[in-house]
């Protein structure tokens, strides 16, 4: 019975809407008061009898909930045979509460899209060898799955047989389909475009990445802040301290009227839900825009960044060093180069890449005796001659004389900003290469971007040279640059940063920079959803779209202003009311009642624009 | 312990979480610390003792103070 009533909450809030049109339309059209007070009568128990089963239920498992004072009141309003009052004050609750989930659904569609993404079925394959469609829950690790063109990859798995496109930008953001051939992994949520595949479970359910994914934003839509913490630390004694100032009143006043209202007015709606829709619909914005926040203590602390550290120069450059200058020290070298590239071609290091491409076609020479000098180079045996490849430490490991020229040319090229590669032949330096990475497009703009939001310091810390790093934070106007750092180094000056006062977010891709993520006050993992990045860091950018970055930034900051704005209205909606009862004459049930319901509304719409949110002077 | 992951129909007041929270609470052989409802995804998690209680037990205490539940799941803690 309980449990049809409160299903029928719809349905009883539109008879008691009508029912109360009817009261007030036979009381001033037909002056029928007796009709009129029936069926304000009949609306109010209507109208009570939903909410009397939650105050029922709350009461039971020791809760004093609002349904337990808006209960009280309206039938307190009964008894004082106040019936327009118990009627209107339950028909608003009600419909309140119903136009408070419509719109509570919308600020969680985000989320909702997000989980809809999850596959459903699978097709399994059975004792008897064939396929058959079953429900996702009951695929084990190490079943043998089907999956057809079109179909969703339904586990975390590795590819037995066959071939297909995979587009995978639920999970990496990244949209241009990716060729899965046999032993490549596949992952949940991630579309086969085309071929068929046949693929082993080796994580299923919420094991996988995109499961992970799934319950991260989950939890992070309900963790809470501190101050969060202290509103429902605060609304659990509130409300029955409200219970307990409508007795006293009554007690000293005898004014049941007056004792009901203040029951009413105490409700403590928006306050209760001004900071989670807030934080919801800031978080879904994030989450629809490949910014996964964990939870509102990240957003609180993201919003107060004023220094924000890129861990190395690749983030902020293409990643795709290109030889910039050469410099060749002899004639006809074209057998050097051959040399070079005979060397380089065994290296799979991006400088040997780069003086590959532009070497170009070559003669290739048989290479022996190759041995890999940490942190310097390589040194070969090419056609009986002895080729040192690498950096300056290399040819004075390898003793070899740099005339003045040349030193000379290796200042200048690190001053521009150049990696070095240089060549010896038989203890002679022949090349000298320079060799440089494009920062990437777009990246000044965003930096502009960041700093508009008010981050006062970028710092990069990088593993390269200090001409490079220097080359590139004077290119991009970045405030400090520090090269040579091992990634112990860089979490020691995040430490330093951190001493000053500064509030320092950090920028890594989630693979080695652990600690540096760990200390930071924000640890970003930009690059990819992968399980590391995920439990590591604060923020997960999905994508290594740098635009990201801002776009993260902004919406923490709207959605921290929001929660702020929220707050302010919730407390001074009940601060206005509990006033105006004792110090004016209009103030009763009905008003009160309304205005709560429409300041719950007005949370939720002002939390409503942060799903619409976008950076500044952004186009679509 | 083990894990007790519920779904339930979506929650639409802040103050039903408390009440789903005691309900939970009431429960013997529940871990108490463990219990998180999560108002925005509308899912009750937490840790039971499955030599004191059970998840139908868990999903009966839900129920009972008005909340059904569309799906319950349990995994190894």
């Amino acid at each position: 019975m309980q449990q049809y009533i409160l299903s029928k909450k719809n349905v009883i809030t539109v008879i008691s809407g009508l029912l109360i049109a009817l009261g007030f339309f036979s009381h001033f059209v037909l002056e029928n008061v007796g009709l009129s007070e029936w069926s304000l009568i009949i609306a109010s128990v209507f109208g009570i009898m939903p909410i009397a089963i939650q105050a029922f239920q709350a009461m039971k498992v020791k809760v004093i909930s609002i349904d337990v004072l808006v209960s009280i009141a309206a039938i307190g309003a009964l008894f004082i045979q106040n019936y327009e009052e118990s009627a209107i004050v339950t028909f608003l609750f009600l419909f309140g509460h119903y136009l408070e989930q419509r719109t509570l659904n919308q600020t969680r569609s985000a989320i909702k899209e997000l989980t809809e993404m999850a596959p459903e079925s699978a097709l399994k394959q059975m004792d008897n060898g064939e396929f058959e469609e079953v429900e996702v829950d009951d695929v084990d690790e190490g079943d043998i799955l089907l999956v057809k063109t079109g179909a969703k990859v339904p586990v975390d798995g590795t590819v037995l047989t066959g071939e297909g496109h995979i587009n995978e930008a639920s999970i990496t953001g990244e949209a241009v389909p990716v060729n899965k051939l046999a032993d490549a992994e596949v992952f949940a949520g991630t579309i086969l475009e085309n071929g068929t595949i046949q693929i082993r479970a080796d994580r299923v359910g919420e094991d996988t990445t995109f499961g992970k994914i799934v319950e991260l934003v989950e939890e992070a839509q309900d963790s809470k802040s501190e101050a969060e913490r202290f509103i429902d630390r605060f609304s659990k004694y509130y409300t029955p301290a409200v219970l307990v100032l409508a007795i006293v009143v009554w007690a000293f006043s005898q004014n049941i009227e007056l004792a009901i209202t203040i029951l009413v007015l105490g409700c403590p709606g928006a306050l209760v839900i001004g900071v989670p829709v807030s934080n919801v619909a800031g978080i879904g914005n994030g989450a629809r825009n490949g910014v996964l926040l964990k939870g509102s203590e990240v957003i609180q602390d993201f919003s107060n960044v004023d220094t924000i550290v890129f861990d190395k120069t690749g983030t902020l450059t293409v990643g795709n060093p290109t030889v910039a200058a050469t410099e060749l020290y002899e004639k006809g070298s074209a057998e050097t180069l051959g040399y070079l590239a005979s060397v380089e071609r065994e290296s799979d290091h991006p400088l040997a890449k780069a003086v590959l491409n532009q070497i170009g076609e070559t003669n290739f020479y048989p290479v022996e005796e190759t041995e890999v000098v940490k942190g310097g180079g390589i040194v070969s045996s090419v056609a009986g001659h002895r080729v040192a490849v690498g950096n300056v430490a290399l040819m004075e490991k390898e003793n070899v004389t740099l005339s003045k020229k040349v030193q000379k040319d290796v200042k200048r090229l690190e001053q521009q900003g150049n990696s070095l590669v240089l060549t010896a032949v038989d203890g002679e330096l022949k090349v000298l290469m320079g060799i440089r990475d494009q920062v990437r497009p777009g990246v000044k703009d965003n930096l502009q971007e960041l700093k508009d939001l008010g981050v006062k310091n970028l710092v990069v810390l990088s593993g390269d040279n200090q001409g490079t790093v220097d080359v590139v934070a004077g290119e991009l106007g970045l405030t400090e640059a520090h090269g040579h750092m091992l990634p112990e180094d860089k979490s020691a000056y995040i430490g330093k940063l951190q001493q000053r006062g500064q509030i320092v977010a950090f920028v890594g891709d989630g693979v080695n920079d652990s600690p540096s993520l760990a200390l930071a006050d924000i640890g970003i993992a930009m690059g990819s959803g992968t399980d590391v990045a995920i439990e590591t860091s604060d923020v997960v950018l999905m994508n290594s779209n740098f635009s990201n970055l801002p776009h993260a930034l902004g919406i923490v900051k709207a959605t921290a202003n929001n929660m702020k704005q929220n707050i302010a209205i919730a407390i001074g909606v009940v601060l206005v009311l509990l006033t105006s009862v004792f110090f004016s004459e209009w103030m009763n049930m009905s008003i009160g009642m309304l205005v709560h319901e429409g300041s719950i509304l007005v949370v939720i719409f002002n939390a409503m624009r942060l799903m619409k949110y976008k950076l500044k002077g952004r186009k679509e | 312990m083990e894990k007790a992951i519920l779904q339930l129909e979506t929650l639409s007041c802040p103050s039903c979480m408390q009440r789903i929270e005691g309900a939970v609470k009431s429960v013997s052989g529940v871990d108490k610390d463990s219990i998180k409802v999560l108002f925005n995804s509308s899912k009750v998690k937490t840790n039971f003792d499955s030599a004191v209680t059970s998840i139908e037990e868990i999903q009966k205490a839900i129920e009972n103070v008005g909340y059904p539940v569309l799906k319950a799941k349990v995994k190894a803690a």
